[in-house]
């Protein structure tokens, strides 16, 4: 008896503990093998790698940030062999307002963190619809008096504006008009009149055939003579004249793409309810297209505000311009590679979360209703 | 009937109002046409400035320092516009092709299982996308170029390759008659493989087997030109760039503009093709490369088969924008001072002030580059796209 018990206690299944993975799988090591070295391709591109960022990455180190001259001036800085942070700091002002009077500046800085402002509402959503759009339109007004001067403010002549609040001024205008133009230009290349048609498509593809460049040369060179002698107007102007047309062709080709992404049951069912062509396209057609095409819209915003970078080649200075044009200062020669990485890293934060902001709209979907 | 049914032609009162804004539209556009017409004549009276093309067959002493075909100050306006418009061509052309390279290896790198190459891949793409190309341009060219050194002090890489700050010098090739046939031996060669595609092709629909291509295409590829090579005398002999003086004479040059222009025109529009690569292939659903992986294809025959051609479908036409763009960003080479179109064309604005007839070839050109650009490209996207039975 003892003995059976014993014997079928001996032939009951008992599990054993579960074994852990073996080590080369799991924990670092496990990662390592999974995302670097799986395959003989895999494991020689992964070194190749690690050796280029072991070649490039100390120096870098070591000449932006533990060589670097972050006080002083010129002098101390020839004698490091990092790099020359304290020249930033000497142009910083030039960079960011340009020439625009010292004793003045507190009005652009107080315009900008406005816009920053507006910004993060934006981001954050903590406005409704309406009173964001009413803000977006409201507040360039309110951010030019303050950079323009008047009602009791001095003027500061528009010769002095420059660095990077020129570049977003020219293209936060030139976003401003030129999304409702290509709203505009759009719906008009959609029209059913032949001669509204081919004025629209003669006006959205020439322009989308040239490079900016040649569209600035032509507001800088060629709008004056279109002009009458007695009606010139300023180079600035003119140069914003041309990114909004320019922009609006883009903005028209991003609009039709929407546009047409809206099924043709919504335009029956528009009319069928008695409304007219404009109350159809504002209240039923625009806001779904527009919704549809918002990451597009976007990304044409974050491509004129890279674009704003080319009028140095009609002669303003914005942001771009200041800091070549100051790389040139005879006190600080030879510190060209800190004025364009300066440069280069605010357009990367300003361009980059712009376009994160335009991914997150993307997840979000289209469908908010 | 109102107003809105006017714009959207349709209504009741549609016939009669449609002729009505339509020629409302006609007469406004002819009204400031006409009225800018006056205003330029007016302008261009007052300033002096003559109009028409005259000017092109004018002597203009530009100094232009990297052409394609030889210039001297003393040829015409006409001659040095053409020859900035080859500059153009040039740029673009290997522009396209250096972009394209870099851009597939750099998508491709962004969907790869390798976590350091994507992550690497990544950093690239966002770093140039997010930066105005402009400023990329400034800094290969201003950066770049103070790091190289004075001609005395060459950087020697290769035998025959020096490298300073006065540019690239590359050994310049000289072909002989051997040249030749050796070249008439690669087409030979590629036509040869062209036809035992074609005919393997149709074995494989007969019979269900092709001919084993790839090794025929090697031999071939290999064999001719080679054995044209042995055959022939002498082939081709190379000019080397020698110091003289203050820097290197002969060879072929590379000027640091036309470096820094291809430099940062590739670099910027790759991350572009790139991100058209990487939402190319990420579009092809998984499903399809496990099915084709069940039954029992190699990984690039499914590559070659399967994924490409249903990425292709998604990259191309995103693509042909990035080309055209890439076209009309070589403008920039006006910024750093390479002769194209448009660094030669201002400068003739500069000195006679026809903006108008510049301006409008400028246009010209580009509209045409990028409606032939265009043209390839469709037929290219046609090739790819899903043929309905």
């Amino acid at each position: 008896m003892v003995t059976s018990n014993t014997q079928s206690d001996a032939l009951i299944f008992r599990p054993l503990p579960a074994q852990t993975p073996p080590l080369s799988l799991t924990g670092p090591l496990g990662w390592l093998r999974e995302n670097l070295f799986n395959g003989w391709f895999n494991s020689l591109l992964s070194i190749g790698c690690l050796v280029l960022l072991t070649i490039i990455i100390p120096p870098l180190l070591s000449w932006t940030i533990f060589d670097a001259t972050w006080a002083g001036n010129a002098d101390s800085c020839r004698e490091s062999s990092g790099a020359c942070w304290t020249f930033i700091g000497h142009k910083f002002q030039v960079f960011l307002v340009g020439t625009y009077p010292s004793s003045e500046v507190w009005r652009p800085a107080l315009a900008g963190g406005l816009l920053v402002l507006l910004s993060l509402g934006t981001v954050c959503r903590v406005f409704s619809k309406f009173i964001l759009i009413s803000m977006w339109l409201v507040f360039p007004f309110i951010m030019y008096l303050l950079v323009n001067g008047g009602l009791g403010l001095p003027i500061v002549d528009q010769s002095r504006w420059g660095g990077l609040m020129l570049s977003v001024g020219l293209a936060l205008v030139g976003i401003l008009i030129s999304v409702p133009m290509g709203v505009i230009l759009a719906l008009g290349r959609r029209s059913k009149i032949v001669t509204i048609k081919s004025l629209c498509i003669g006006i959205i593809e020439p322009i989308r055939g040239v490079p900016l460049i040649t569209i600035l040369f032509m507001a800088s060179v060629m709008m004056p003579l279109f002009l009458p002698e007695n009606m010139q107007i300023n180079n600035m102007l003119r140069v914003q004249v041309g990114i909004i047309l320019f922009s609006s062709a883009y903005m028209a080709e991003v609009v039709r793409g929407g546009l047409q992404a809206i099924p043709q049951g919504q335009i029956d069912a528009a009319k069928a309810v008695g409304l007219n062509y404009w109350q159809m396209n504002v209240f039923v057609i625009l806001p779904q297209a527009l919704r549809h095409v918002l990451p597009s819209l976007v990304g044409r915003c974050i491509a004129l505000f890279k674009d704003t970078s080319l009028v140095i080649i009609v002669g303003l200075l914005d942001f771009l311009g200041m800091a070549k044009a100051s790389t040139q200062d005879s006190n600080w020669l030879g510190f060209d590679a800190e004025a364009y990485i300066f440069c280069a890293a605010v357009y990367w934060v300003i361009c980059f979360s712009m376009s994160q902001y335009g991914r997150s709209i993307e997840k979000r979907g289209p469908s908010e209703h | 009937m109102s107003f809105s049914d006017i714009f959207s032609g349709d209504g009741a009162a549609r016939k009669i109002l449609n002729l009505l804004i339509q020629g409302a539209v006609v007469g406004a556009v002819a009204f400031v046409s006409w009225s800018l017409f006056l205003n330029t004549q007016a302008n261009l009276e007052a300033r002096n400035i003559a109009s028409g093309f005259g000017f092109m067959s004018v002597e203009g002493g530009l100094p232009i320092n990297d052409t394609l075909l030889p210039y001297l100050p003393s040829d015409t306006y006409g001659y040095a516009f053409l020859l900035g418009v080859l500059n153009t061509l040039y740029v673009a052309f290997l522009g396209i092709i250096f972009a394209t390279i870099i851009g597939i290896i750099v998508g491709c790198a962004r969907v790869s299982s390798n976590w350091l190459v994507s992550r690497l891949a990544t950093i690239y793409v966002e770093i140039l996308r997010n930066v105005p190309l402009l400023l990329t341009l400034f800094f290969t060219y201003a950066v770049v170029l103070a790091s190289l050194p004075h001609p005395r002090k060459s950087l020697n890489p290769l035998p025959g390759i020096f490298i300073n700050n006065r540019g690239i010098y590359l050994p310049s090739p000289n072909p002989h008659n051997g040249f030749w046939f050796v070249l008439i031996a690669c087409l030979l060669a590629f036509f040869l493989v062209y036809l035992v595609y074609r005919s393997s092709k149709k074995k494989r629909k007969l019979t269900g087997k092709g001919l084993p291509t790839g090794r025929i295409a090697f031999g071939l590829i290999i064999l001719l030109p080679s054995l044209a090579f042995y055959l022939s005398p002498s082939v081709i002999d190379f000019e080397f760039a020698v110091f003289k003086g203050f820097n290197f004479k002969g060879g072929v040059v590379l000027r640091p503009e036309f470096s820094a222009l291809m430099t940062g025109l590739v670099l910027y529009t790759a991350a572009f093709i790139a991100e058209n690569v990487r939402s190319g292939i990420q579009s092809v659903k998984k499903g399809q490369a496990e099915a084709a992986n069940a039954l029992g294809l190699k990984s690039t025959l499914i590559m070659r088969k399967v994924i490409l051609p249903q990425a292709l479908r998604v990259s191309i036409p995103a693509t042909t924008n990035d080309y055209t763009s890439l076209v009309k960003n070589s403008s920039l080479a006006v910024a750093i001072g390479y002769p194209d179109m448009v660094s030669v064309g201002g400068t003739i604005i500069g000195q006679n002030d026809q903006a108008i007839e510049i301006i409008g070839l400028w246009m010209a050109v580009y509209l045409t580059i990028n409606l032939i650009i265009s043209l390839i490209m469709n037929w290219a996207n046609g090739k790819v796209q899903v043929v309905e039975n």
